[in-house]
């Protein structure tokens, strides 16, 4: 019998099967429609995405349940890190599409994509680094993206089908906060092509672990594997005084609780540090602009604890 | 169609939105609510984020469930007096780290049932806190609220540029689906170090004020971090008016009740 989801109404003759939408047990499922009109069997587009990916050797997602906890400026942290060594071939892909930050993080604002008789061409920051988002197909800036679902899903698998990524050692993936269409989406499309693994991004106060954990439970629904769970904007260092402070308040024990009660590694914690958000807006590697700060230490030991864990 | 009467006592309709996550949108839905409510207003809160829904923390109302009745769901009360009332999909989980793993038409159809099946009663002001974006949840709460004449959008940016650029397309949204916008509010504004008080701007400043003379909308303040929010759990109703943001916010729901003017 095809997959039926697990909510779903009782005798749901499952999404992938002929009957998906017109049995009796569909009336009145909100999905009925969505069902009755998908296209069933394998998708087509899937032996394609799989040829483009055959090429990457590791496909990293970075995801957090909550928005605003610093997936793209660790995407973007990570992803300077990692194309650092010439040799290393990094893409960055950015499934944000309502709110790509990742075009300004790299400085690439009002960049366009170019076509080429092998698909788009990221937009490369370095020879080794490129970059694909949505904010490079925008008309003007500040245009909003008002799409349902679907539309969504297409253009997430346009990035992957229709991308000349290439070669790559890393493709990072950063993604909107949520569980959702993107999410889904792209695990689902990468599915054959394998994902290496997850990291879960949050800050300390327990309003944004809530939103983690459920993360954490999505990854095991879907079977992603997480490599690790990586605390931002934990403490801050006053500048003048050098008092150490709380910005979010870690009242539940913070991340590293969290990942003990859920049994997922903790990567470390990155300090505070406003020029992090004033790099970011500049399009500047932070790590490189600012070696002696202590956001930078907890950076490269977090990103040599990844190195170690991928498989090689 | 006709129009489900569950809405037909709410006096205004006050949406919170932002194109960027974490910025603050459910803390400024939570205080301007706690601001309301100390002005003797019966208020509402809906959390229409339906993957994060982070309304029932910042109430301290974890773990409540929404109960049935024969009109319907029954809001969770926050306060003894029954003034706050709010709807949460939090609420309905068996648990709590359960992820709601749904596309976009299943978000749809549950944000329709939390407008047409809750029992809302006589409400002063019901404000939907909603989720970062401009797909599903944003569509579909403007679509089903047409009918009943939101009084507006308030927006909540942070003062940095990464935030900004999201939250400028959101200023597009409302103008292409056609949402008034109240104003904005500049969150986690500075931060006032406890050891020297020297004021960090740990996201940089002035974006926020900026932007709405840019765009020609109305500044309604400017909110400084302060740790004891997040650590404030129990009880917000009666802790809030003695917090140091509740001056902050008495000016900020000046302005939105000003602002804010759907005929009674």
């Amino acid at each position: 019998m095809a997959p039926a989801p697990e909510n779903a109404p009782e005798h749901c003759p499952g999404t992938e099967s002929e009957q998906a939408g017109k049995s009796s047990a569909c009336d009145g499922c909100p999905n009925q429609n969505v069902c009755a009109t998908a296209p069933k069997g394998p998708d087509p587009d899937l032996p394609l995405i799989n040829d483009r990916m055959g090429g990457v050797k590791h496909k990293i997602l970075v995801l957090s349940g909550k928005g605003g906890v610093g997936k793209s400026s660790f995407t973007t942290q990570l992803s300077f890190a990692l194309s650092h060594d010439e040799e290393t071939q990094v893409g960055v892909m950015d499934i944000d599409i309502c709110g790509p930050s990742i075009p300004k993080m790299f400085g690439l604002d009002g960049e366009q994509i170019h076509q080429s008789n092998s698909g788009w061409s990221p937009v490369y920051v370095t020879d080794n680094l490129g970059v694909m988002s949505i904010g490079f197909i925008l008309q003007e800036a500040d245009d909003a993206i008002i799409w349902r679902g679907p539309k969504k899903n297409g253009l997430i698998k346009q990035f992957l089908k229709d991308v000349d990524w290439g070669d790559l050692d890393y493709l990072v993936v950063d993604t909107p906060p949520g569980t959702s269409d993107e999410h889904l989406s792209v695990v689902q499309y990468l599915k054959e092509s394998g994902i290496t693994g997850a990291i879960l991004i949050t800050t300390p106060q327990e309003v944004a672990l809530q939103d983690v954990r459920k993360e954490i439970d999505f990854c095991r629904k879907v079977k992603i594997p997480i490599i690790g769970v990586v605390e931002n904007m934990a403490g801050f260092v006053c500048p003048s005084c050098k008092g150490e402070s709380v910005i979010f308040a870690p009242t539940t024990g913070g991340a590293r609780k969290m990942c003990e009660d859920t049994k997922t590694r903790f990567l470390g914690s990155i300090p505070l540090d406003p020029r992090i958000g004033k790099s970011c807006d500049q399009g500047l590697s932070f790590l490189e602009e600012y070696p002696e700060s202590p956001a930078t230490v907890a950076y490269q030991g977090i990103i040599a604890e990844i190195k170690k864990i991928l498989p090689q | 169609m006709q129009q489900p009467p569950q809405l037909d006592g709410v006096k205004h309709i006050i949406l919170v939105m932002s194109g960027k996550g974490g910025v603050g949108k459910s803390s400024v839905a939570t205080q301007l609510a706690l601001s309301l409510i100390a002005r003797n207003k019966t208020v509402g809160v809906l959390d229409i984020d339906l993957c994060g829904p982070s309304i029932p923390r910042m109430l301290g109302l974890d773990g409540k469930g929404v109960h049935q009745s024969s009109a319907g769901w029954v809001p969770v009360y926050a306060d003894e007096n029954k003034k706050l009332c709010c709807m949460s999909i939090g609420f309905m989980l068996e648990n709590k780290d359960d992820s709601v793993v749904w596309r976009g038409p299943k978000k749809t159809a549950m944000i329709r049932q939390f407008l047409t099946d809750t029992c809302w009663g006589e409400l002063d002001y019901l404000i939907v806190d909603t989720p970062p974006g401009t797909s599903d949840e944003n569509i579909s709460i403007v679509e089903h609220l047409k009918a009943y004449n939101p009084d507006g959008v308030v927006l909540v940016t942070t003062p940095q540029a990464v935030a900004l650029a999201d939250v400028r397309k959101q200023v597009s949204f409302c103008r292409q689906v056609g949402v008034p916008i109240l104003g904005l509010v500049e969150n986690m504004s500075g931060f006032i170090c406890p050891h020297c008080a020297e004021c960090n701007n740990l996201f940089s400043a002035g974006g926020g004020e900026a932007m709405s003379e840019e765009f020609a909308i109305n500044f309604l303040g400017r909110v400084p971090i302060d740790p004891t929010l997040t650590a404030m759990d129990t009880d917000l109703v009666k802790q809030f008016p003695t917090s140091s943001l509740f001056p902050v916010f008495e000016k900020i729901t000046d302005k939105v009740e000003e602002y804010a003017t759907r005929s009674q």
